[in-house]
């Protein structure tokens, strides 16, 4: 019943979605190690959960809801970026109304558009297995993208991350390259609900990245991990996800977590061996 | 000597409410200037303006360039870094010549110089650590190193001694003696008594900013100047016992 992979090469479905897995593995790599190194996890699942409004709106107006969901996304980023440097509305505060006006939005336009809406569970699951070559083509580009900028920039993405104030005394065009930055987390975020759903697309963001974050404190390093580690959990989560007939999105985060917990194991393996010999080399 | 940077007359506030007023103040180099006030008497706020991190609401500030635009060194009292972020040693001190190199990739030779600043501060063993693996003093050396690395004209001080251990700030202060060969210092202090002997001369900064030329400066002084600081006298610094300690001082 079940088929062998090279068996399953042959089907345009599964080298999609293996195509999918290395394009996200990429773009949620580059992005991710920058959320999770500026604590930005809170913000970037406030970006995903508003998109939704742009699917709801788009859906009602006949748009492609990609589209209306990268336009929510990038106005809700630059939205939260500029009520809290502008204003005083605390970050989280802002990042709370964004979220939840997005999620309300959407539920009213797909509830007021005349039809049963079908495709909305993929939407909010993912679904890795339909992804079509159009979306393949848009997040090799995004993936592009953010390694160009990452690579031609990285000492002065860097250095802003890390110390924004001391950026800014030395006249860095700190606020261009955070409405920047921010801008490519929302379309990698767009661009990759379509593989792990609104709801779980946040982890494809932050384990990996937090995996590779156990073993280096260099942020080339951690990109380089996170995209080898998204790679191979979303590869073996694709493939339990097949022989075991469960949902594609939700294997890739067990897998993800899985990994996680055994790179934990392993880290304080490390670090307990470490000890050992350097007792030892005292004695 | 040469003039560095002139304040004439500058104003300056956060929400309407004015922090300074009427400043005249000018920094030529060897100068090393201790900053001395109350807190919230304006003394961050004349740091804020000199970086050009604030603009003043009247008055003008200059800077006399040679043939390149004016280079600062600053230390920041509280650094408001995340100590897991994921950057070493070597690329915090390299930050330090972001404004020279704006968006071109650091060389070889960028690395080098940086790595020179860490010997300086004997902390080059530590080049390839991150940071979270340092302590408070480490982290200090650290971020020293990053404020003189591009080799400024000025370097700002802003509260030096208020997280270092005592090993670290007598090295911080005969450091300092040796920058200032080829930088003017500004060090901003609370406490006027550790810094005296080894500033030459006093800002005392309280709404007004008042030039002391000397770096010995009496209590009555100080009422004088509207400067209402506690003299406190640490160590072995014989010459730098200053006045008497008041418990309640005259605020005029």
């Amino acid at each position: 019943m079940n088929k062998g992979i090279f068996e399953l090469l042959q089907y345009d479905f599964f080298t999609n979605a293996l195509w999918a897995s290395v394009l996200a593995s990429i773009s949620c790599g580059i992005a991710g190690s920058y959320i999770v190194a500026r604590r930005m996890v809170f913000v970037s699942g406030g970006i995903t959960h508003a998109s939704f409004g742009g699917i709801g709106i788009a859906w009602f107006l006949g748009f492609n809801p990609v589209l209306g969901a990268a336009v929510f996304s990038i106005l809700t980023a630059l939205g939260i970026e500029f009520f809290t440097s502008r204003t005083k509305i605390r970050e989280d505060s802002a990042i709370g109304i964004w979220w939840s006006l997005g999620m309300a939005l959407g539920i009213i336009f797909i509830f007021i558009t005349p039809g049963y809406a079908p495709n909305l569970m993929s939407y909010l699951f993912g679904s890795i297995l339909t992804v079509s070559h159009g979306d393949l083509w848009m997040m090799a580009a995004l993936s592009a993208v953010l390694a160009f900028v990452f690579l031609r920039f990285y000492h002065l993405i860097l250095f802003i991350s890390f110390d924004e104030a001391y950026a800014r005394s030395h006249k860095a065009p700190v606020s261009t390259f955070k409405y920047l930055l921010i801008g490519l987390v929302a379309l990698t975020i767009v661009l990759n609900i379509r593989v792990a759903g609104i709801i779980l697309v946040i982890s494809f963001l932050t384990i990996p990245p937090s995996i590779a974050n156990l073993f280096t404190h260099n942020m080339l390093k951690v990109m380089v991990g996170a995209i080898v580690t998204g790679l191979a959990g979303s590869v073996a989560g694709l493939l339990a996800s097949y022989y075991l007939n469960i949902p594609s999105g939700a294997t890739i985060i067990f897998a993800f977590v899985l990994m996680f917990a055994l790179a934990k194991v392993v880290q304080r393996a490390i670090i307990y061996f470490q000890m050992r010999a350097r007792v030892r080399a005292g004695n | 000597m040469k003039k560095i940077l002139e304040l004439t007359d500058v104003s300056a506030g956060y929400d309407q409410e004015l922090v300074l007023t009427h400043v005249n103040f000018s920094v030529y180099e060897h100068d090393f200037i201790g900053i001395i006030g109350p807190n919230g008497g304006g003394k961050t706020t004349l740091v804020k303006l000199i970086l050009k991190m604030i603009k003043p609401a009247a008055g003008k500030i200059e800077y006399f360039n040679s043939d390149k635009p004016v280079q600062i060194g600053y230390l920041p009292q509280v650094s408001s870094t995340d100590r897991d972020f994921p950057i070493s040693v070597l690329e915090v001190v390299l930050s330090g010549l972001m404004s020279v190199k704006g968006s071109r990739h650091y060389t070889n030779a960028d690395k080098k110089l940086a790595l020179r600043v860490l010997e300086m501060l004997g902390i080059a063993d530590l080049a390839k650590r991150s940071i979270g693996k340092l302590s408070g003093g480490q982290l200090q050396r650290v971020y020293l190193g990053r404020a003189i690395v591009a080799q400024p004209e000025l370097l700002i001080l802003d509260e030096p001694n208020t997280f270092v251990d005592n090993q670290f700030e007598r090295d911080l202060y005969e450091l300092l003696k040796v920058l200032n060969n080829d930088m003017a210092i500004l060090m901003v202090s609370h406490d006027v008594g550790t810094i005296t002997s080894y500033i030459k001369t006093i800002a005392c900064v309280n709404r007004n900013l008042h030039y002391h030329p000397s770096n010995i400066i009496t209590q009555s002084q100080l009422n004088a100047y509207n400067c209402p600081i506690q003299l406190i006298t640490h160590g072995h610094v014989p010459h730098t016992v200053l006045g008497i300690h008041h418990h309640n001082l005259p605020n005029e």
